[in-house]
């Protein structure tokens, strides 16, 4: 286990070296200059080359980058070019407003989405079956930017009972924090509990086919033993997998939602970011964010083991 | 109270079960099962069998149910219990064996929580009583570190342990009946026979009678008192075993018995032209699992085996599961990359580089699971016309000929071409994997196991079919088995593996009539043989009874 987290460790080096090299090449292959846009085209030569010998962008590129991965080595990530701000803490604050609405609604999701599915599955081809169906692919097929702003509208303006826009931390004002995130909690929620229902219902399915649960029922077990013990462990499995991935991606920004209900969150500080050419930040933000989709998926297999023992960490 | 038949334990009357919009699956079904007895309900598939013991323990997958008739047990009618009373009859007082070991044991609970499961549903026993009688049911199904099994889980034992297990989970709670359905027909001949005289000998001890369902009556005719013949959901005949096998009445009775593979004349195969294949000292590895920086140790699955095959001959390679004969089936005809020894085809050696295009197409290979080995989105015909394609020059007219005539070659008519391969049946289908392997005319045509997935009526067919094809088209055939029955039937000479190596060889009637290595005598006693008595039944044999015994002993 030990071992298989730490060749898992050893091996995430390369590809967060690889999404080094390719992110820091990228975003200069986007035409704009970051002196241009923060000093305006009527700057003056001479303070554009100001700006530029200041913040490295005179050098080379591969002097450039050579620096960047050296800093980057001793844990610094550079200045923000339009603020200031140190970038590695300015992620962390954002990361940590995205990653609570992420954590909270993907929690939401599964714990709604994961009995729902098993339910379809157990009551295959019943109404109940139909209804988590339909459901489920009526909520895939909505985009979340639009949920959005139905739920705006309706929560927010009409009925007025949630707070529109803007965000306040958890640690300033519980209450307010808890109403402000409400709305994008539930955008995600409804967006993502159809996949995971989808998933659920036909692992389930997958399960209940196979001979050990009708020896779990000639057993003499009850139904919700059968489900609980022996269908459950083993038909959660590709599901989890399936959370684990979600997680990932959602973790690494929801610029959309966060853009919606104007969220100070990662995916909204990198959005920013590319529209100001801001290199730092921009290199910071996905680097970040491949880190954070690495630990998440090993985390999940790490999991693993518990709901299938056949695979062996 | 007691109904039905007088002593019966069990007593089915009448049954009929339906599935969905008046489809019959069974009717008038009607047996019963005595305290003690072992009742075997044989028939093939399709016949119903599997239902009507499903519908014993209430357990009929949807959209099946029982329609009519009652289900007697103990005195009381199944059929009319309520939910929560037949929940204490099951496992308690039935319980049941499955057929697949590989999915009937949970793979995410330990064996220990699985077989305390059911003790502690039904019993009042505490923890550490329930754990000493699982130990001691473990001991005795021949396990040999009961406290280290307990925390183990079922991938870690081979089929026949799990299916050992199985049953040590059923009969834990000493149950009235055990159904069985097909509880080793996923088993080779050796474990098969182990683990039914498990079966016989704990349902003994502990007075438990037993309602086996089976498709082979061999193997059945050996352990059961009395036998159910079921045909498309009815029952054709019933009786005392020796009174069947003696005088079957019913035709398919009969036409079961004769299914059973059986000698052939020894033919003579021309010598003088060279070896088709000749194998020289092959060994195949498997990498070991590797580490990050360590590499696995290799398992050795063939040692150094040595055959060749004629052009016109079938060679069988016989031996349990585990023993190296398919992956020396694979590596013949390249699929797998020896590490050692050479494989000459038509005395050239096709070593190094996967060997030449005449080499490729000179060897077939025909597949156990017709179920898997053909393509579901691809239509008979152009499964068949595929290995046409590498055929220069050949027109879409002729293709079709060439298909057409392949598919009759096979016994099934010219419409079957536009038809998936979902909508065969187990023989249909492998006849089509058939035609695939023989269409281009190959030298030779490795068939792995290719009847121990169909039933037994079916299974003659194909070996016949098979015979008949190679004599019209002479290829050779290395084919490879666990049943020695059908080995029995097709082989000109018999090749004895064991842990990757070979350890008997010979003609078939030698191997058959004098088996020199105690392994191949312990086989042939595994398997019961039907033999034909000359006034029109049959009666029950075993080979090498006695010798096999002192062999192992």
């Amino acid at each position: 286990m030990l071992r298989f987290a730490l060749t898992r460790i050893a091996l995430a080096v390369p590809t967060l070296l690889i999404v080094a090299v390719s992110v820091f090449l990228l975003i200069r292959l986007i035409p704009g200059d970051p002196a241009l846009l923060m000093l305006g085209d009527m700057a003056d030569p001479h303070s554009l080359a100001d700006f530029r010998r200041s913040h490295g962008l005179d050098q080379p590129l591969p002097v450039q980058f050579a620096l960047w991965l050296g800093n980057l080595a001793a844990g610094d990530l550079g200045r923000s070019i339009t603020t200031g701000q140190e970038v590695l803490p300015l992620i962390f604050d954002r990361f940590l407003v995205s990653a609570t609405i992420v954590v909270v609604a993907v929690a939401l999701a599964s714990l709604v989405a994961v009995p729902a599915g098993m339910l379809a599955a157990w009551r295959q081809n019943s109404l109940t079956d139909l209804a988590v169906v339909a459901g489920a692919t009526l909520l895939l097929s909505v985009p979340s930017f639009w949920l959005g702003l139905l739920l705006l509208l309706l929560f927010g303006m009409k009925l007025g009972w949630l707070p529109v826009v803007g965000y306040v931390p958890f640690g300033q004002d519980f209450g307010a924090a808890l109403a402000y995130i409400v709305l994008p909690v539930a955008t995600l929620v409804l967006v993502e509990v159809g996949v995971i229902a989808r998933m659920a219902r036909a692992s389930t399915l997958e399960v209940l086919r196979l001979d050990y649960v009708t020896h779990a029922r000639a057993k003499g077990l009850s139904e919700l033993a059968v489900m609980g013990r022996h269908v459950f462990w083993n038909a959660f499995a590709p599901t989890w997998t399936l959370i684990g991935l979600i997680l990932g991606n959602l973790l690494g920004g929801i610029a959309v939602v966060e853009t919606v209900f104007t969220i100070p969150g990662l995916g909204r500080l990198l959005v920013d970011a590319i529209f100001a050419r801001d290199y730092p930040v921009i290199q910071g933000c996905l680097l970040f964010i491949a880190g954070v989709y690495i630990v998440v998926n090993l985390v999940v297999d790490l999991l693993y083991p518990v709901f299938d023992p056949r695979v062996t960490a | 109270m007691t109904t039905g038949t007088d002593d019966a334990l069990l007593s089915i009357e009448d049954l009929r079960l339906e599935a969905g919009l008046g489809r019959v699956i069974a009717e008038n079904v009607a047996f019963a099962v005595r305290p003690g007895e072992i009742v075997a309900v044989v028939g093939e598939s399709g016949s119903g069998k599997t239902m009507v013991a499903r519908a014993v323990l209430g357990l009929l997958p949807p959209p099946v149910v029982a329609t009519a008739g009652r289900i007697v047990f103990e005195g009381r009618d199944l059929r009319t219990l309520p939910g929560s009373a037949m929940r204490r009859v099951r496992g308690a007082r039935i319980g049941m064996v499955f057929q697949e070991p590989m999915t009937s044991l949970n793979p995410a609970l330990t064996i220990g929580r699985q077989l305390d499961e059911g003790l502690r549903l039904h019993t009042s026993l505490r923890s550490a009583e329930r754990r000493e009688r699982i130990v001691a049911m473990l001991g005795r199904i021949g396990i040999d570190d009961p406290d280290r099994c307990l925390a183990a889980y079922p991938h870690e034992f081979s089929g026949g342990m799990r299916q050992r297990i199985m049953l040590a989970s059923v009969m834990l709670l000493k149950p009235a009946l055990l159904v069985a359905d097909e509880p080793t027909t996923a088993l080779d001949a050796l474990v098969q026979r182990d683990v039914l005289e498990l079966m016989v000998e704990l349902t003994r001890e502990n007075g438990t009678s037993v309602l086996l369902i089976s498709h082979d009556l061999s193997m059945v005719a050996r352990y059961a008192d009395r036998v159910v013949v079921m045909y498309r959901g009815r029952i054709v005949e019933q009786g005392a075993t020796d009174a069947i096998l003696l005088s079957p009445r019913h035709d398919y009775t009969r036409k079961l018995l004769e299914a059973l593979p059986r000698r052939g004349r020894a033919r003579a195969v021309p010598t003088a032209e060279g070896a088709v294949i000749e194998v020289r000292n092959l060994t195949v590895d498997y990498p070991g699992r590797a580490g990050l920086f360590r590499k696995g140790r290799p398992k050795r699955a063939v040692d150094g085996v040595s055959l060749s095959v004629l052009p016109g001959e079938t060679v069988a390679v016989v031996g349990g599961s585990g023993s190296g004969k398919t992956t020396l089936g694979r590596a013949i005809i390249g699929l797998i990359r020896p590490s050692g020894g050479e494989i000459l085809f038509r005395g050239r050696s096709v070593m190094g580089g996967g060997g030449s295009r005449e080499y490729r197409h000179g060897c077939q290979i025909v597949f156990q699971d017709p179920y898997s080995s053909l393509d579901p989105r691809m239509q008979v015909g152009a499964i068949v016309a595929e290995p046409l394609r590498l055929v220069p020059d050949l027109s879409a007219a002729e293709r079709a000929e060439r298909v057409r005539r392949v598919l009759s070659d096979v016994g099934l008519d010219a419409d079957y071409a536009d038809r998936f391969p979902h909508q065969l049946s187990g023989g249909q289908r492998q006849r089509v994997a058939i035609a695939r392997a023989i269409v281009r005319r190959p030298a030779f045509v490795v068939a792995d196991e290719p009847v121990s997935a169909l039933d037994m009526t079916v299974q003659k067919q194909i070996l016949r079919l098979f015979g008949d094809l190679q004599e019209r088209y002479g290829f050779a055939c290395l084919f490879i088995s666990h049943d020695l029955a059908a080995v029995e039937q097709v082989a000109d000479r018999v090749l004895v593996m064991k842990d990757g190596r070979i350890v008997e060889a010979g003609s078939r009637d030698d191997v058959f009539d004098r088996p020199q290595h105690p392994y191949t005598r312990r086989l042939l006693s595994a398997i019961p043989t039907l033999e034909p008595l000359p006034e029109g039944g049959f009666r029950l044999s075993v080979r090498h009874g006695q010798e096999a015994l002192s062999a192992v002993s």
